[in-house]
């Protein structure tokens, strides 16, 4: 079985969708002859053609709309943002037509829009953000984010053959940072499941993305002190896996949100009510959320180091939390 | 060419003209020596644009720079060290590490921040523009926009406010040809940008952005013609992106021929023949400005590099006024 | 009439110019229904946009659409809806919020979409769908059998974004995409003037590299005459047109405008140049109608009407939960995309 870095995986996946379907085409800025900013999209204009791998203007409104055009038609498109953090140049396009149509007057719009997000690698405000939420907020959308190149793969396969817009966000940092065995042969992974990394007993760390790697890095760590922390993985935010996280948070007792998006607003938010709500019996001790703080991603290294969460902000909050 | 500059004035443009190509070397020099934080956007061949224009300006006008106008910044008032500190995400630098490479203003200064999302400075110099006509001020407001940034929305619904609102707001139509991989030809289906001024009732024209004069000539008429009231107006300046899209970008889609063909224009090199053979700037001269020019980058390297980085906690400073 | 419109003839033959008067007249009297009648009734709840005094101009294009065509109707044109073969009752039942209506009562009035029919529904964004075009025309270019899209879009939206990245997309990618500006005068209160600053928006075209044309809004046969050359020129794989419809909105933005920011004396001219009315008489004048068949057309569209609002009155409202269904399509879409690849298929012809 082949190591593949995310990034492979995802150029893979993204391959195998194009082989198997003439219907799945891509569209975006410097995906074709550049190959995309981070050559996600490598080779596929050669071996597909220019008219399944279209190089755009700058237009990101017009890029999803004439995705949700293509889709309506029967076309399954990827859109491209060169980066995650453009995703808001074609907003509307995304919550009022993509996602409204099937619920209003009946169509599938089957597109995928994805690209790289997050922060860490010193991309300063507008190449680093994690805005998934504006679109977890957003019924109608499914909003899929994979850890792993494994999970990368197989969710990117399963998001061209669903049927609804989904929001693909990657994960810059872990594009060349990870890699692992990928089978090479025709898997999918299924939305709406989340995953269950490392399994534990006193304390369960819900999260997505990069931060993954950060709570099992935490985890590792807290074991030499007796601390066994249980790690779950999302994979999709919207819908998510309530009977996942409730069975997790059923198992431990205790429980630490994590994201490496703003506090205000994110997704920990919804999964504190959401326990509190559904498991408050098996409670026994507050909710903590570990997340940025709410401002814009700094650029300079110390800022962002600080605005990040990482495995000793983790190790301290489940230190603090196994008081209880 | 006909313009009334003095004998010091056209030797200040061509110091801002070598000070851009000299910060744009040294932060390249930089990024090298593994110090730069991030990418490193060259303004290399397109030094006469920002210079040109800028040097046009009175001191209430304002600007809104993408990220090749570094020349158009240092008119305005910052320094090389400025940019130094910006690359470096150093404390010091105009946004205190918050934010990377060009994307810094001063509003006293009449510079407006670019952020990444292209051809969204242009309804935002508008409304600078528009709070000018209100209070009844003689001030203009500078876009420079890209080939690529005119393809995107927010541009259009910027020139088009600007134009029913009779606004002072000048657009600098930068065309070098590329976006990032994206050549003209794949960015619009008519040669030139200023047809695209047609579209709002803006008069247009399309000079060599190689030739510092012309750009300043042209940006001159603009002006006179804005102060009197006549509404916006867009310079077309054709130009070369003489790298890649930033420094990691090896620009390979780019046929060498068009690279040759275009150093031969080489917008420096022209205006110092110019000066020389017009006998604007003799050989001394030229030796004492880019003396200068050397010890200032010289002194704001140092100045950078010893500067430290902020401390972490000013991540969490308060977002809010 | 002038002498275009006399060339023009050449090309509708009487059959076309004949459906042509019925769909204009069933435009208006429809709204004339909706607006003065159903919404003064207080059965029609929400904002109710009629298109009087613009009908030549989704009747004089859509009138050549053809099988596989694909068009984006705005707020303002209802005609596109019949002309497509979406029935009367269908609409009556969206803007009393029925369950039989497209959109199920999710959506009102005029946002009726049915991608069998290949009618894309509008949103309130205007000129969102004008990048929606584009997509379903890069579709159609693949399909390479000549179909097009038609997109509509008024000289206020012309000053949105979106609109401008469709275009420049279109002209890019040579798609076959016909876009007519109804520049009826006013968005909202907005006068012209206040939206654009050149003469006509005709200049729009040229300037991102399609031809553009500026035509008498009020003429179907103007509008037939300019739309035939672009639709031609989209099907021959020569790229996106752009056709300036010059018109005027005889009502107010919606019915609860009284648009007294218009004056008085405009609305008087235009009164004059009513598109129907002129129809009426050229077709008279010609011999194609007589006096006692546009009688028994106008008594055969109020009795189509009559039994399509019945129908539309007796029929179910939604229920409350109802609400919480298909936000997501599943394996079983309802009204879903019949040509939504499941699995390696040919690309979808249909």
């Amino acid at each position: 079985m082949p190591v593949m870095t995310y990034l492979d995986a995802i150029r893979q996946g993204i391959w195998e969708e194009m082989e198997r379907d003439p219907n799945v085409f891509l569209l975006g800025e410097d995906i074709g002859a550049y190959g995309g900013a981070f050559k996600v999209t490598a080779g596929m204009l050669e071996k597909f053609g220019e008219a399944r791998v279209i190089d755009t203007p700058i237009c990101e409104s017009a890029i999803v709309g004439a995705a949700v055009g293509a889709a309506l038609m029967g076309l399954r498109p990827v859109a491209e943002m060169q980066f995650m953090d453009f995703i808001s140049c074609g907003f509307d396009q995304i919550v009022n037509m993509a996602a409204k149509i099937h619920y209003r007057w009946g169509p599938a719009v089957p597109l995928v829009i994805r690209g790289p997000s997050g922060a860490g690698v010193h991309g300063g405000p507008f190449h680093s953000q994690s805005n998934e939420m504006w679109f977890v907020h957003t019924p109608g959308l499914k909003v899929v984010i994979p850890a792993t190149a494994y999970d990368a793969k197989g969710l990117i396969k399963a998001a061209i053959r669903d049927d609804n817009p989904v929001i693909f966000f990657e994960h810059k940092y872990l594009y060349r940072r990870i890699k692992e065995e990928v089978p090479e042969d025709d898997y999918t992974v299924p939305l709406g499941q989340a995953a269950v990394r490392r399994e534990g007993r006193d304390i369960t760390v819900i999260t997505y993305g990069a931060m993954v790697w950060t709570a099992l890095e935490a985890a590792a760590e807290l074991e030499k002190e007796g601390l066994s922390l249980e790690v779950v993985d999302l994979r999709t935010l919207l819908p998510y896996d309530e009977q996942a996280v409730l069975a997790s948070v059923r198992r431990c007792n205790k429980v630490i949100l994590l994201h490496e998006d703003t506090r205000t607003g994110g997704m920990a938010g919804e999964l504190a009510a959401l326990i509190t709500e559904k498991a408050f019996e098996d409670l026994d001790g507050p909710i903590v959320r570990v997340t940025a703080p709410d401002t814009p991603v700094p650029f300079s290294p110390p800022l962002e180091e600080y605005f990040l969460p990482n495995a000793q902000k983790v190790i301290e909050a489940a230190r603090r939390l196994a008081e209880y | 060419m006909p313009t009334k500059l003095t004998r010091q004035q056209h030797q200040d443009l061509y110091y801002f003209l070598r000070l851009n190509r000299r910060v744009d070397e040294q932060l390249v020099a930089l990024y090298r020596q593994g110090k730069v934080v991030g990418g490193v956007y060259s303004s290399l061949g397109q030094e006469a644009i920002s210079v040109g224009t800028a040097y046009a300006l009175a001191p209430q006008d304002l600007i809104g720079p993408v990220i090749r106008n570094v020349g158009a910044m240092l008119i305005r008032g910052f320094r090389p060290r400025d940019l130094f500190l910006q690359y470096m995400g150093r404390r010091d630098g105009p946004t205190g590490g918050r934010d990377a490479n060009t994307h810094f203003g001063d509003v006293a200064r009449g510079v407006i921040a670019p952020i990444s999302m292209l051809g969204e400075t242009v309804p935002v110099m508008a409304g600078i523009a528009l709070a000018a006509k209100i209070r009844g001020e003689n001030r203009v407001a500078v876009a420079y926009v890209g080939d690529g940034a005119m393809s995107t929305g927010p541009c259009h619904e910027g020139m088009n406010f600007a134009a029913v609102q009779k606004l002072s707001l000048l657009i600098v139509a930068e065309n070098n040809g590329w976006a990032y991989s994206t050549p003209i030809e794949k960015q619009m289906a008519v040669r030139d940008m200023a047809e695209r001024a047609k579209a709002y009732g803006i008069p247009a024209v399309t000079v060599d952005g190689n030739d510092a004069l012309a750009v300043y000539a042209a940006t001159r008429k603009a002006l006179a013609r804005m102060r009197r009231g006549g509404g916006p107006e867009m310079i077309e300046c054709q130009t070369m992106r003489m790298k890649g899209h930033a420094e990691h970008d090896d620009a390979r889609y780019v046929p060498k021929k068009v690279f040759e063909a275009w150093r031969r224009k080489d917008p420096i090199l022209r205006y110092e023949r110019y000066l020389i053979a017009k006998k604007l700037m003799t050989g001394d001269e030229k030796a004492a400005i880019e003396e200068r020019i050397e010890s200032e980058i010289r002194a704001d390297v140092a100045f950078a590099e010893a500067s430290p980085f902020p401390a972490p906690e000013e991540a969490a400073r308060p977002v809010f006024a | 009439m002038r002498r275009e419109s006399n060339k023009a003839s050449l090309n509708p033959d009487a059959a076309t110019l004949q459906r042509m008067l019925y769909y204009l007249k069933l435009t208006r009297e429809a709204e004339y229904r909706i607006e003065r009648v159903l919404y003064r009734q207080g059965k029609i709840v929400g904002g109710v946009f009629t298109s009087r005094g613009q009908e030549a101009i989704t009747v004089g294009t859509a009138i050549q659409l053809i099988a596989g065509d694909v068009v984006t109707p705005t707020h303002r044109d209802f005609a596109a809806h019949v002309i497509r073969g979406i029935s009367l009752q269908e609409i009556f039942c969206n803007w009393l919020g029925r369950v039989g209506a497209p959109t199920r009562g999710r959506d009102g009035g005029p946002h009726i979409g049915d991608i069998r029919r290949r009618i894309i529904a509008p949103v309130s964004p205007v000129g969102a769908w004008c990048a929606v075009a584009c997509g379903a025309a890069m579709a159609l270019q693949r399909q390479g059998k000549g179909n097009i899209a038609l997109t509509f879009f008024g000289e206020g939206t012309s000053a949105r974004g979106d609109v401008h990245e469709a275009m420049n997309l279109a002209a890019v990618m040579k798609l076959p995409v016909v876009f007519v500006c109804n520049n009826n005068a006013y968005a909202y209160s907005m006068p012209a003037e206040k939206e654009y600053a050149v003469e006509s928006l005709a200049v729009r075209g040229p300037a991102y590299g399609m031809p553009g044309v500026s035509v008498d809004g009020n003429d179907v046969l103007a509008v037939y005459a300019a739309s035939r050359k672009a639709i031609a020129r989209a099907r021959g794989g020569k790229g996106p047109s752009l056709i300036e419809c010059r018109t005027f909105r005889m009502t107010g933005h919606s019915a609860h405008d009284a648009a007294e920011y218009v004056p008085e004396e405009l609305k008087r001219q235009w009164k004059k140049k009513d598109p129907i009315d002129r129809f009426e008489k050229w077709l008279l004048a010609r011999r194609i109608m007589t006096r006692a068949g546009i009688k028994a057309l106008d008594a055969a569209i109020q009795k189509e009407l009559d039994e399509a609002i019945a129908q539309a009155e007796a029929s179910r409202l939604p229920e409350g939960r109802d609400t919480l269904e298909g936000v997501y399509c599943g394996p079983e879409c309802w009204w879903g995309n019949p040509s939504v690849a499941r699995g390696p298929q040919s690309v979808a012809t249909h």
